[in-house]
């Protein structure tokens, strides 16, 4: 790099790249992708800067109009919904809770739970982890019956508890963490023995900051996965209190249809799209790290 | 002194497998011991019981005069070097040599003294905050070596800590290890399957072959006088010549293929022995008895090895590099008390 950066002036300059016909094609799936997905986008933040009498009458705004600030601060700041004691700014800090709470939750789990099936030499170790594996067949939707009884005779509906905790056990995270435990070399381990580690110390001096990038990668995808949480909520929490941003969106529009008002279209639009941003602000942060932790890992 | 006294120890697997035969030894006190031998002959799981990342199936060990059998690797006063380093890759050189000592709640300004001591003795001092990954092969070795060094301990383990680098920089850790060990007087036991490593750096060498010791002696005893046909055969490289044939009874070996050659020790007549010799305890001499037939000459430089048959046996000889040579029969003469003589059957010394 810094040999050509450097090479003298007289050298002919490479020209500049032209973009090859075939690559022409390339370019053109990759932008109709792009503005597939952007164009809902771009609507809803069009949408949020009219006035919800001009939406109801006309529809979907293709341009910006005036009222951008007021819907927005509507959106995070006006108590809205039947009971009208949430806004959408304790939707987000409950959203926040939740997936903060579900990622943390899920990493510290599966990872004492790869810490014990790779590092200790329990009886069905290995049997404990196919059935560990084999619950990824029963995700939540498939068991939701069940759960909700059971949270609910423990009287833990309506709380961030009853919310976060049956969600936490998971088999993607276990999986990985003993995939990437069982690549770390057993010198390593023997080392630290010899170094007077004991399985704690082990843990916390040596797994713990080695699995960092793994972590971080982790706590995208679980961050996202809790966050866009639908169901569930919806199933547990029935005080608007405690409603996330993900499932407040429609009941504040449908709790003022209902109450035959006009449905406040520009207000639920603004609501979406700041239900979007921590997730991707989080993805596009972590990107590295995210790939790094799939990818490699320094040991 | 015994440093190290292991009395009938012996390892079995779960799955029935005796990696360690019993047996027994002892290492005194700064002494460099040398465990030697092919993969898989368990010198590396002696080692490993010795660091008690093993469980010891039978017999006992002592380390000074405590014994270990149950004792864990954190206290058994041992530091050990690995293959791979084994270094924590997320720490710095500081910590890595560090943590031993954290974990034995040392005094942090004690760790630092130590550390820093340490350093300057391996050349690492201008590296000390740079992580493992930033540091070369033979650095990250040295790092091993201040990770063990500043544990003070009374035995060093040399888990094949070499075999990771390349030709020159090994010879050179040789030399530097050697002299560390020299001038810490700290015990240690050295696993290599290299028997240049072996020669060189021991004060004994133990040479193990299928979960046995085979000879434990000086590097020079090991070498000219082999105790089996296996050490015979893997120390020196070339190795020893070994030629088959019959004791006459009157002192000498006739060799499957004709020649008669005359040995120090009486043979029994029509014993079935294995003759060897070492390829450069023959020479070349016009007036010698022993007829030998150059099929090759390798040059190496220094010296010239020349593949041929004798009494249409296969058989090197190791010539200086100013002899002249050139394929075709020639007359060898063997230096007095070259040749070894072995059980053809059992390959034991006689």
């Amino acid at each position: 790099m810094t040999a050509t950066d450097t090479a003298p002036v007289s050298a002919a300059r490479p020209r500049r790249r032209r973009l090859k016909p075939e690559s022409l094609l390339d370019h053109a799936i990759l932008i109709c992708g792009a503005l597939f997905m952007l164009t809902p986008i771009y609507l809803a933040l069009t949408t949020a800067s009219h006035d919800k009498v001009l939406t109801q009458r006309e529809g979907l705004q293709w341009d910006f109009g005036s009222e951008t600030l007021t819907n927005f601060n509507n959106a995070m700041f006006e108590p809205g919904g039947f009971t009208g004691d949430i806004t959408g700014a304790t939707m987000l800090m409950n959203s926040f809770i939740l997936g903060v709470g579900f990622a943390v939750g899920k990493i510290i789990l599966s990872m004492m739970a790869a810490y014990a099936i790779v590092y200790f030499r329990l009886r069905f170790a290995t049997l404990a982890f196919w059935v560990i594996f084999t619950t990824l067949l029963l995700p939540l939707e498939v068991r939701i019956v069940p759960s909700y009884e059971v949270i609910q005779s423990m009287g833990l509906t309506n709380s961030y508890t009853g919310l976060i905790v049956p969600l936490l056990a998971s088999a993607t995270g276990t999986f990985f963490f003993r995939q990437f435990f069982l690549s770390i070399p057993e010198e390593l381990v023997e080392a630290a023995r010899i170094d007077g580690a004991g399985p704690f110390k082990f843990f916390v001096d040596i797994l713990v900051p080695l699995s960092r990038t793994m972590i971080a990668a982790i706590f995208i995808i679980m961050f996202v996965y809790g966050w866009n949480q639908y169901l569930w909520p919806t199933l547990i929490t029935t005080e608007e209190g405690l409603f996330t941003l993900v499932r407040g969106i429609r009941q504040i529009v449908q709790a003022m249809a209902e109450g035959s008002e006009i449905p406040d279209y520009g207000r639920a639009m603004a609501l979406a799209l700041i239900a979007m941003i921590p997730p991707v602000a989080i993805v596009v942060t972590f990107q590295s790290w995210f790939v790094k932790g799939l990818t490699e890992s320094d040991k | 002194m015994a440093q190290l006294t292991v009395t009938d120890l012996s390892k079995t697997y779960p799955n029935g497998f005796t990696a360690v035969k019993p047996c027994s030894f002892q290492i005194d006190k700064g002494e460099f011991v040398v465990l030697v031998g092919p993969s898989g002959c368990g010198k590396s799981t002696l080692l490993r019981m010795i660091a008690g990342l093993e469980d010891i199936t039978t017999g006992e060990m002592r380390i000074g005069d405590r014994v270990v059998n149950d004792t864990d690797p954190a206290h058994r006063d041992i530091a050990m070097v690995f293959q791979n380093y084994a270094l924590y890759p997320h720490m710095t050189v500081r910590k890595n040599i560090a943590y031993g000592l954290r974990n034995r709640k040392v005094p942090a300004n004690e760790i630092a003294n130590k550390v820093a001591q340490a350093a300057e003795m391996l050349n690492l001092t201008d590296y000390l905050d740079r992580r493992p990954s930033q540091l070369s092969g033979g650095q990250r070795q040295r790092v091993a070596m201040g990770r063990a060094i500043v544990r003070d301990p009374a035995l060093f383990l040399f888990d094949e800590p070499l075999s990771n680098l390349d030709a020159k920089l090994r010879n050179q850790m040789r030399i530097e290890i050697r002299a560390l060990q020299r001038r810490l007087g700290v015990t240690s036991v050295y696993v290599t399957h290299d028997q240049v490593e072996a020669m060189t750096m021991a004060d004994r060498i133990f040479v193990l072959n299928e979960g046995r010791i085979e000879q434990i002696g000086t590097p020079a005893e090991i070498y000219h006088r082999p105790a089996s046909t296996f050490v015979a055969s893997f120390m020196g490289a070339p190795p020893m010549n070994l030629l088959t044939g019959r004791g006459t009874g009157n002192g000498a070996v006739r060799l499957d293929g004709g020649q008669a050659l005359s040995v120090p020790t009486d043979t029994e007549t029509d014993r079935p022995l294995l003759l060897g010799l070492r390829p450069e305890d023959m020479a070349l001499d016009g007036a010698g008895r022993i007829a030998f037939d150059i099929e090759i000459v390798e040059e190496l430089g220094a010296h010239r090895l020349l593949h041929g048959r004798l009494s249409d046996q296969p058989f090197t000889v190791s010539v200086p590099k100013d002899t002249e040579v050139s394929t075709g029969p020639v007359r060898l003469v063997a230096k007095p008390g070259a040749v070894s003589l072995f059980c053809a059957e059992k390959g034991h010394r006689l």
